[in-house]
């Protein structure tokens, strides 16, 4: 069974995070480790997709900047979207050619990971035809975008369990005039952490690979 | 000339959309470079290209959606040919690696390359890359910068010609560099962030006091003889300082307890920690229950936890869920030092070495066993007066230690 082995960078700036990705991306290419999956939460940020309209925010630079919010151009795919506390974003640096190459198998897996996960909370979650991402009656509840470079994937996922939602108003989430909400605003108390590790298990399951936390949380 | 079409990137995806052409046409392509951008379904894609040569034509603008298997570009591999006969013409000894010299840098640089570069004024032009197609990566640049800082002087950048240039740069291979590049074990990784988490978590504050050891020297001494046959192991000094640790924790719980966001969590059970240095790193079994054992069940546990710390047996639950630390430097002969607190506990006690030291005694000087104790704690929720009085409680039991051994 291929290995993957899940990390949690815990509170980090996205452009931290993606500065590790690469690093991560690069040792991946090479062979040097196996697959990782890395869990992080952002400070508010909000992120522009290589193919992402600016038209799509809806605040200022200034206005961002007053209101603490971070503004970065990534290479990955999709529209606008925000980042915040209370978010898990997972980050996945597979090689897909030891699974499938095919990216829309590898959305549809991020999209059944991220459902399968919050059916262990009780909400009941879906897909929406022509809408990448996982949805809760209409509303938008994890958002996917991923750049791949020679079967390597980056950039992930972000699944909402109490991101304070007002941060979504800066911008139109992914292009779309849809909705946002989080399992808090479902009723659903969780903590990060609970959902990380359903969404670990749930990871495995779906890419068929098996889970490696490294084994040192305390060390002096 | 080797034509380059739109690739399938999964079994029902039938076009791609062209976002963005990351080489100009009349460029020079290396095989396996990314040479454009596409993106299907949230998902970006770099295509490689299928082989090195000039980038002759490019027939299909960005931003354009084309049906899978469409012609989007053509490469012209004679280009490459001219360009490796020329290299091949030259007197210098041929490179190890293939990609010839180029005048500019070759292929994309991540932003960490282009910074270090600024940062140690390396011009990435002279420098040839090992990445996809001759892409220079950080790992080339640490090694130029290694190679550059073993050269007393940096050899004069002879003018233009790049060919001609590269004669008198003979690339410096690795036996003559002074340094050596190692990636981090997880283990080592895994330390780095948990200490600088620490230090950016906790307002540490370590306070030192010096213990006179002399009777816990004597208990030790009239009964390590039978302890070492008894049990098989030899008795040190670290059980006796985990028995007054937990002691003091029961007198002062706060210094037991670990912060989360604004709250304070109150531990029941007092989980000693200790720190046990491995061959490449360190690890911190834990000692439940610590306050329920006598000095011959922590001497065990420690030498239990020890031996399989070292043997890499321990389970997961020995190295979680510890509520305090203990760090026996004194065993690598330091006197006191500043130990880092282990997340999310608030204190951690260093033991320094044990040794006989001339002291006074009521008004004479006497030869008594001496160590000086340290301990670290977050000063966010332990004050400096509590800090002092949990290891002067810590200090008194081990001055005053009266309880038989076995």
């Amino acid at each position: 069974m291929r290995k993957c082995e899940v990390r949690d960078l815990g509170r980090i700036g996205f452009t931290e995070a993606f500065e590790l990705q690469r690093e991560l991306v690069a040792q991946r290419k090479q062979g040097l480790i196996p697959d990782q999956f890395l869990f992080a939460e952002h400070p508010h940020t909000i992120t522009l997709g290589r193919n992402g309209k600016l038209a799509n925010l809806r605040a200022s630079a200034a206005a961002l900047r007053s209101a603490g919010i971070a503004f970065v151009e990534t290479d990955r795919g999709g529209d606008i979207t925000y980042h915040g506390p209370g978010q898990v974003v997972g980050y996945p640096i597979l090689d897909l050619k030891e699974w499938k190459r095919d990216v829309v198998a590898y959305v549809r897996a991020l999209e059944q990971m991220q459902m399968d996960a919050l059916a262990d909370f009780g909400i009941a979650a879906g897909r929406l035809s022509g809408c990448t991402g996982v949805w809760v009656e209409g509303w938008k509840i994890g958002a996917i975008g991923v750049h791949i470079s020679r079967w390597v994937t980056s950039h992930g996922f972000a699944l909402n369990v109490k991101t304070e939602l007002d941060y979504f108003r800066y911008i139109v989430p992914c292009g779309l005039s849809r909705p946002v909400t989080s399992m808090a605003a479902l009723g659903v108390r969780a903590e990060i952490e609970e959902v990380q590790e359903r969404l670990a298990v749930h990871f495995g399951r779906v890419f068929e690979c098996e889970i490696l936390k490294p084994e040192l949380e305390r060390v002096v | 000339m080797t034509d380059v079409v739109m690739p399938q990137m999964g079994e029902s995806i039938v076009e791609g959309t062209l976002t963005k052409w990351l080489k100009k046409a009349g460029e020079r392509v290396e095989r396996d470079e990314p040479l454009f951008e596409i993106s299907t379904d949230k998902v970006d894609t770099e295509i490689p290209a299928p082989a090195a040569g000039t980038l002759a034509e490019v027939l299909i603008g960005e931003g354009t959606t084309v049906a899978i298997n469409t012609v989007v570009a053509r490469i012209d591999e004679n280009g490459a040919a001219v360009v490796a006969a020329k290299v091949g013409e030259t007197p210098a000894p041929p490179p190890p690696s293939p990609p010839p010299a180029a005048e500019e840098p070759v292929g994309p640089l991540s932003p960490l390359v282009r910074r270090m570069a600024r940062e140690h004024n390396v011009d990435l032009a002279r420098m040839r890359g090992t990445g996809t197609g001759g892409r220079i990566t950080k790992q080339d640049l640490e090694a130029y910068l290694a190679q550059r800082a073993a050269t007393p002087a940096p050899p004069p950048p002879a003018p233009p010609p790049p060919v001609e240039a590269r004669v008198p740069v003979p690339p410096p291979r690795a036996e003559q560099a002074k340094v050596r590049f190692e990636p981090m074990s997880v283990m080592r990784q895994k330390i780095a962030e948990h200490m600088v988490l620490s230090k950016r978590t906790s307002a540490h504050v370590t306070t030192v006091h010096r213990v006179d050891m002399t009777r816990v020297a004597r208990m030790r001494d009239k009964h390590k003889d039978d302890f070492q046959a008894r049990y098989g192991m030899s008795l040190t000094y670290l059980p006796f300082v985990a028995r007054a640790a937990a002691e003091a924790l029961r007198a002062y719980p706060i210094v037991n307890a670990s912060v989360e966001g604004t709250n304070i969590v109150h531990h029941n059970e007092i989980n000693i920690g200790i720190a046990v240095a491995l061959e490449n790193g360190l690890i911190v079994p834990v000692i439940r229950n610590a306050d329920e054992k006598t000095v011959v069940g922590l001497q065990r546990a420690i030498v239990d936890l020890a031996a399989r710390a070292r043997s890499r047996q321990l389970k997961p639950d020995e190295v979680h869920g510890g509520t305090f630390s203990i760090t026996n430097f004194g065993s690598f002969g330091s006197i006191f030092a500043t130990p880092v607190i282990n997340q999310p506990q608030v204190a951690i006690l260093g033991v320094g070495l044990v040794e006989k030291a001339p002291v006074i005694v009521d008004d004479a000087i006497a030869i008594r066993w001496q160590c000086y104790i340290a301990l670290t704690f977050d000063h966010r929720l332990i004050d400096g007066a509590l800090g002092d009085q949990f290891t002067g409680k810590v200090k008194s039991v081990l001055e005053n230690w009266s309880e038989e051994v076995l």
